[in-house]
């Protein structure tokens, strides 16, 4: 069974913690992740969540303190955006390398400067390499939805990696969406209390974090790879089991339309939505034209990604993020490298677009497709820069 | 206290456990006291503690992977976050405990940093856990300076001491500012119970380390931890240097419960803070014009000190 509310997909967010039985919230406000955090403090303080709240003083502390809980052996959450994500990136390295099964929800926002509060993914493409496993959601019910699978894959013992959901700032945590809340059973039955390999515990004392000569660190850094690697299968169990229970499955590249699709346009994140109504009006003219949205960013899907555009000629890729000085978008850049030793590959034209909130429209996604064809493959343009 | 130094035999082999939680075949250098101070507190938290460490010279010599020098559980995550750390293994504990998934019982958390992941890096990570009240104990292992990184001066590196980033040149002579006073503000968070100590003074250590354990909420003890490499001291003379430094005024030991300062080695005369200053090579280039300076700060400072021990003991 479940319930159909309508809910601001913040608030929905935090219900999820809750019904998570998250153990221990500590978080910093940042615009636009506050309303998460504030409706966590809400259900706490009114005894709806038993659970720490730690109202830390930085976003640096906000993941130290979930580093020290989740080795602690607690369900450990925190949320955060933008310059937070910044100020806490050095922890956030270490807390995937310390193999903590934390769930961070990324409210995406462009990094200063300038200032801005505004939505794009400058703050995610930062810290791309940090080792935690990284999925793009489209929705609110998406964002509800992996909370729990967040959870369930971040904390299998095959897996034991921290778990980061990037959601669109504004775009999601902002907007009042209608939502199917799952009973707490069927919760309960998909994510089973936490119980950790190993704890910081008196009864069975045991050394964390410990540092490394040259003697070690490559092999320590090859096992952790492999654990981000060999993850894969289990992330693919997460969603096939929490689509058995509910009809919602995930995959780690959703296609839209791409059936014979000779042109296909790449987006990540809750522009995806935007984008397929472009898609339906090129497709109502004939045009064969399909959507791939990225959802698993970390591990990359490479295999899923070359079967999803097989038989494109042209593959029109949106970033949201610059990477200065370099020869495309983060996006566009893992996308050329996984399509390099294919025998036929396409062109890959890289668009940037929506920095800092700037509005697309289905109409900017028929120009970004149209002009695509007459461009360049290599590089990249900044699209609809003014004056 | 100096009657028991005397028969430290005989009161050691009474009252102190021979467990050790902070083991031989750490890689600290010779004569660290330090490392002594960290056995020391250890060994007064005993079995029920869980250690959040931050990055620095004990870190450093006792946890080469695979090997740890830890008898008890213990982390180490970053340089300016062991509160933080703290905090979140507090609350975890607590909450687990509370819901019924780990039994019920007494751990201590302690947080162990050195003067730079304290009152430099680590400050602002551990006034919040401070003010947050978490119940949980903050030692900070002070030798003066950066030690792990080769002697650099940190706020709390004492006027006039040379470091290689304070260096006693033809126009500076070493550090130029005072010692940034911790304890002092860790007190003004007005948590139930700050001390210094010193491992000179180890049965004085010890008991600070266990109440501070025993106070519920957060307790900050701040350890004078003579570094014989750091300070440019042959390495058998650290115990002396200490007792030079609590005897001539420049770290006194004293306690503030719930707000009640009380002075724990009280000197009717200080000795001249020439001794202490003398047998360290870090202060081998003062001009008897800043060992004036010094000694009248001393003195400032310990009266001070006592007019606050005076002023909370009135009823």
């Amino acid at each position: 069974m479940a319930t159909k509310v309508g809910m601001e997909v913040s608030l929905a967010a935090a219900e999820a913690v809750k019904q998570a039985n998250v153990d221990v919230v500590a978080a910093y406000p940042i615009t636009p992740q506050t309303h998460i955090v504030e409706h966590l403090a809400e259900l706490v303080n009114n005894g709806e969540l038993d659970a720490e709240f730690i109202p830390v003083e930085s976003e640096h502390s906000a993941m130290s303190v979930c580093t020290g809980s989740s080795a602690a052996g607690a369900r450990s959450f925190t949320c955060t955006s933008s310059q937070g994500l910044a100020l806490m990136n050095e922890i956030v390295f270490i807390t995937a390398s310390l193999r903590l099964p934390i769930v961070m929800l990324l409210a995406n926002r462009t990094l200063s400067g300038p200032l801005s509060i505004w939505n794009d993914h400058s703050d995610v493409m930062s810290i791309r390499d940090c080792g935690w496993i990284q999925v793009f959601v489209e929705n609110g019910q998406e964002v509800y939805d992996h909370v729990f699978i967040g959870y369930r894959v971040a904390e299998d013992r095959n897996c034991l990696l921290p778990f980061m959901v990037n959601l669109d700032g504004f775009i999601l945590t902002h907007v009042i969406e209608p939502l199917e809340f799952l009973d707490q059973e069927i919760i309960d039955r998909y994510l089973p209390p936490y119980r950790p390999l190993y704890s910081l515990h008196p009864n069975h004392p045991v050394t964390m974090g410990a540092f490394s000569t040259p003697a070690l660190y490559t092999e320590t850094k090859k096992a952790q790879d492999e654990a981000i690697r060999e993850a894969m299968p289990y992330i693919l169990k997460g969603w096939q089991e929490f689509g058995d229970l509910t009809g919602r499955y995930y995959h780690p590249i959703e296609h839209y339309k791409t059936e014979g699709a000779k042109v296909i346009l790449v987006t990540q994140g809750s522009l995806g939505e935007t984008a397929s109504i472009a898609i339906d009006s090129l497709r109502e003219k004939g045009e064969t034209v399909g959507l791939v949205k990225i959802r698993l960013w970390r591990p990359f899907p490479v295999h899923e990604f070359r079967e999803a555009v097989k038989g494109a000629e042209l593959v029109v890729v949106m970033d949201r993020a610059i990477s200065y000085g370099a020869s495309a978008g983060p996006l566009a850049m893992e996308i050329r490298s996984a399509l390099y030793a294919e025998e036929e590959r396409p062109r890959v034209v890289n668009w940037i677009a929506g920095l800092a909130g700037r509005d697309l429209s289905p109409e900017d996604f028929l120009q970004m497709i149209h002009q695509a064809k007459e461009r360049s493959d290599e590089g990249y343009e900044i699209y609809g820069v003014r004056g | 206290m100096d009657k028991n130094l005397d028969r430290l035999n005989i009161y050691a082999s009474r009252l102190l456990s021979e467990k050790e939680y902070f083991v031989p075949g750490h890689r600290a250098c010779q004569g660290c006291a330090e490392a002594l101070a960290v056995r020391l507190v250890a060994k007064a938290l005993g079995r029920n503690t869980v250690v959040a460490s931050a990055t620095g010279c004990m870190e450093i010599v006792s946890s080469p992977l695979p090997l740890t020098s830890w008898n008890v559980p213990w982390m180490h995550v970053a340089f300016e976050n062991a509160a933080a750390v703290a905090s979140g293994i507090e609350a975890g504990l607590k909450v687990l405990m509370r819901k019924k998934r780990i039994p019920q019982q007494k751990i201590t958390v302690m947080a162990m940093a050195g003067d730079g992941g304290t009152s430099d890096i680590g400050l602002q990570a551990l006034s919040g856990a401070m003010e947050r009240g978490h119940d949980f104990v903050y030692c900070c292992f002070d030798n003066e300076a950066y030690m792990n990184t080769g002697i650099q001066r940190s706020s709390a590196t004492p006027f006039g001491a040379s470091t290689t980033t304070s260096p006693a040149g033809s126009l500076v002579a070493g550090q130029t500012s005072w010692k940034k006073n911790m304890p002092e503000i860790a007190a003004a968070h007005n948590i139930p119970y700050v001390a210094t100590a010193c491992t000179s003074y180890p049965f004085d250590l010890m008991e600070k380390v266990k109440k501070a354990a025993a106070i519920k909420g957060p307790a900050y003890v701040h350890i004078l931890s003579v570094c014989p490499t750091g300070w440019r001291l042959p390495t058998q003379m650290a115990i002396l240097a200490g007792r030079l430094a609590v005897e001539t005024g420049m770290f006194p030991l004293y306690e503030v419960e719930r707000g009640r300062y009380t002075l724990n080695v009280e000197l009717t005369e200080l000795r001249p803070i020439e001794e202490y200053l003398k047998i360290q090579g870090r202060f081998r280039h003062l001009t008897q014009e800043m060992i004036a300076q010094i000694q009248q700060r001393v003195r400032e400072e310990y009266e001070k000190l006592k007019k606050k021990v005076q002023l909370t003991n009135e009823d």
